[in-house]
């Protein structure tokens, strides 16, 4: 047996809203004991945490695949030690792949490497129509057998309504969740700001920020119609909130989620064309970002997650609007999501419920808790210690961040999965 | 005249302050006279290399700052890029990179794609001017205008100038909105909702939607090229409507000052924008001495940017 004692910690456990101070010991993969002043087993790893914060481990449901096709700019290996580093434990990835995940040999595929790697895990999502082109629907059975945990078609919008609206209904035989892109195609169409002062300032082709309320209302609308499970992301404007505020209190099957970058930064970051705060959508007004903010503390918008996007220097050493859109995001995940908190706009149980319980739930898996039985996938943090994000220490391959040299707060100390440390903060 | 200009580029209008601009035209209108001589060249530039580096056609300006950089005794090289060979920006950087290391001092660029002398002048140490990007800025037409309309009417404070047509195309619009406003002139803007860009009363002008209404008590109508090759979508339903609603005419100029002068940056869509027989009057057209200020203005430009360079290429 295996045993791990984790001394003097403040143990957060978000789904039962607890918070005590005491140890945690981990046995074979699992939490086996929790409390105040426990003994260490025979031959057990003692680590004092000298009050850090530990948790469940968090739980991201929006990354994009690179590998395989774009593995100069993430591979996996790269991509869940990108992701240990942030304190992921889990992270579902997008079919952005090439070729793309859409057949139940690629997702066990997938599965298989990641599970080789034993670091973060993987929950691969397929392609919801094939080749992503909106046509014709995937083999949602097959694939959710091979551990397919969600069915969408990337960062592109469902153009045409038919197929969402039958993607949404066959999806209920499995009781799948359909995963869409809140923003308007024929609206954004070379659109690469949000419409207003700033992008009129600078020139810069640009979508109202009403293209995404008008996905949203649209895609709610089938939901409502076929009784499927939809979760729409990440949404970035108050107007969308609102709606699915709405949609949520008529009982309507929707979740969603908003990336750190949205609650982080607002369009005003594009002035000077830096291609590093390029995002799809576009990074919004400050009274957009204010209303996600809210909309993430009254539980609105379900959960918070990286987008995390790698992409090179030939993908981003390009004019504004030639370059790929998207920002790397697994290890900056923390820091940036523990904005609110430290502004006093929820509470630590209440944010970390948003990057743990929630993305478990959305994605059907086991709640995610600090007490006895349940799996050691664990974040070991302490929010309040002072970091300078650096780009150039990042796991990640692509360094795309518009943080590199932000002062933020919250630095990830250790990150656990099955009770083996898999990543730990050197001193 | 010996004023402090602190800018290592000219991106654009925005970012100068009205004494940097006034320092600018001052210095434009010592060259007037000289481009009016036999002898135009003086040795102010000698031993500089300009590169004009332009990724879309342009005749007008691309001639003017060549003409400019001529005169004032520096190399100049013309590159034109055809747009269609440049599907990608690292072979703008590429190309801007290597221009860099045979030590260019200037280069002027003209992209299609806003912000691109920006992501130049980040990676370059020579002097980027922008001649031209997008639908962003084009500084030194909007110098040039500013320096007709000053010699022919005096001075730029409290003129009202009405600026018509595709707003929200024309990059010789917002680098015209930003300098007038900073000079003190009252600007209007009047397009077809379609034609005008989200917010622009943001930045300090009067929106028409009817020329009758914008051109009343007008000392200067700018007229802007319909910019069809950047059309995309049903922005206006035929030219014929457009000139008839849009379009200048001398009824429709009737309604401005007796005085009013009217602009054009060219190269005009006759009988689209604005009437043929209007645009040769040359007691209401001011379209040549456009052309004309240009290259003073841009002599201005490198002048004062080339000042800021270095002695030695690399000293910082």
């Amino acid at each position: 047996m295996t045993a791990l004692l984790l001394r003097n910690a403040r143990l957060l456990d978000p789904a039962a809203k607890t918070e005590t101070s005491g140890d945690c010991l981990i046995a074979d993969g699992k939490i086996a004991a929790t409390g105040p002043g426990l003994t260490a087993p025979e031959g057990a790893e003692v680590l004092d945490a000298q009050g850090a914060c530990l948790a469940p481990g968090l739980i991201d449901l929006r990354t994009h695949g690179r590998d395989p096709g774009q593995e100069h700019k993430e591979s996996l290996r790269t991509q869940v030690e990108a992701a240990v580093a942030g304190g992921v434990t889990a992270m579902g990835v997008l079919p952005d792949t090439d070729p793309i995940v859409q057949d139940p040999t690629s997702v066990a595929w997938l599965v298989q490497r990641s599970r080789a790697l034993g670091k973060a895990k993987v929950l691969p999502y397929a392609a919801m129509s094939v080749d992503k082109a909106g046509q014709q629907l995937t083999e949602f059975g097959l694939l959710q057998q091979a551990g397919a945990v969600a069915f969408a078609d990337g960062a592109k919008a469902t153009a045409d309504a038919l197929v969402l609206r039958r993607a949404l209904s066959y999806a209920k035989t499995f009781d799948a969740v359909i995963f869409t892109h809140p923003e308007d195609r024929a609206l954004t169409r070379h659109a690469c700001a949000t419409e207003g002062e700033y992008a009129t300032r600078l020139g810069l082709p640009a979508a109202p920020a009403a293209a995404e309320l008008l996905q949203v209302q649209r895609d709610l609308l089938l939901t409502e119609l076929t009784g499927g499970r939809l979760h729409i992301g990440p949404i970035t404007t108050g107007a969308a909130v609102d709606a699915i505020r709405a949609a949520k209190a008529k009982g309507v099957r929707v979740t969603c989620d908003t990336a750190a970058a949205y609650i982080t930064l607002n369009e005003i970051a594009i002035a000077d064309y830096r291609t590093f705060t390029k995002l799809t959508p576009p990074l919004r007004t400050e009274a957009d970002r204010q209303a996600v903010i809210a909309g993430l503390a009254d539980g609105t918008i379900d959960a918070l997650s990286s987008d995390h996007t790698p992409e090179d220097q030939d993908a981003k050493r390009l004019t504004f609007t030639s370059a790929e859109p998207g920002i790397i995001g697994l290890e900056t995940l923390l820091p940036l999501g523990l904005g609110p908190a430290h502004q006093g706009r929820m509470s630590l149980l209440d944010l970390l419920a948003r990057l743990t319980v929630a993305p478990a739930a959305i994605l059907g898996l086991p709640v995610p808790r600090l007490a006895v039985g349940a799996v050691a996938d664990l974040v070991l943090f302490d929010p309040d210690a002072p970091v300078r994000i650096a780009a150039d220490a990042m796991r990640s391959k692509s360094k795309n961040t518009p943080f590199d040299g932000f002062p933020l707060q919250g630095k990830v100390l250790a990150t656990l999965v099955d009770g083996r440390i898999v990543y730990r903060r050197a001193a | 005249m010996t004023y402090a200009f602190t800018h290592r580029h000219l991106l654009g209008i925005e970012g100068l302050n009205p004494l940097d601009l006034r320092y600018l035209l001052e210095r434009a209108e010592s060259y007037v006279a000289l481009n009016r001589q036999t002898e135009k060249k003086i040795g102010t530039l000698r031993g500089r290399t300009i590169i004009n580096l332009f990724f879309e056609n342009s005749t007008r300006t691309r001639t003017s700052f060549e003409l400019a950089g001529k005169r004032l005794g520096a190399d100049v090289i013309n590159m034109s890029v055809a747009s269609s060979s440049v599907k990608k920006g690292e072979t703008l950087i590429d190309t801007a990179m290597t221009l860099n290391a045979m030590h260019a001092d200037v280069l002027v660029v003209r992209h299609a794609e806003s912000g691109a002398p920006h992501l130049l002048a980040r990676k370059l140490n020579c002097a980027v001017i922008n001649a031209g990007d997008g639908t962003h800025e084009h500084p030194t037409q909007a110098l040039l205008d500013a320096l007709t309309i000053r010699r022919r009417k005096g001075r730029l404070e409290g003129l009202v100038v009405a600026i018509c047509g595709d707003i929200a195309h024309s990059r010789v619009a917002r680098s015209n909105i930003l300098l007038l406003n900073g000079l003190g002139a009252e600007v209007r803007v009047v397009a077809p909702p379609t034609l005008l860009p989200a917010e622009i009363d943001r930045l300090n002008v009067r929106v028409f939607h009817s020329m009758r209404e914008g051109l009343k008590d007008a000392d200067i109508v700018m007229m802007l090229r319909l910019q069809t090759e950047r059309m995309q979508g049903a922005l206006i339903p035929s030219v014929r409507e457009y000139f008839h609603f849009f379009g200048l005419d001398r009824e429709k100029l009737a309604l401005a000052k007796p005085d009013a002068a009217v602009m054009h940056p060219g190269p005009m869509n006759r009988g689209v924008e604005i009437d043929s027989d209007l645009a040769d009057d040359i007691d209401r057209s001011l379209i040549n001495e456009q052309v004309e200020m240009g290259v003073a203005v841009r002599m201005a430009c490198l002048e004062v940017l080339s000042e800021k360079l270095p002695a030695v290429q690399g000293a910082q």
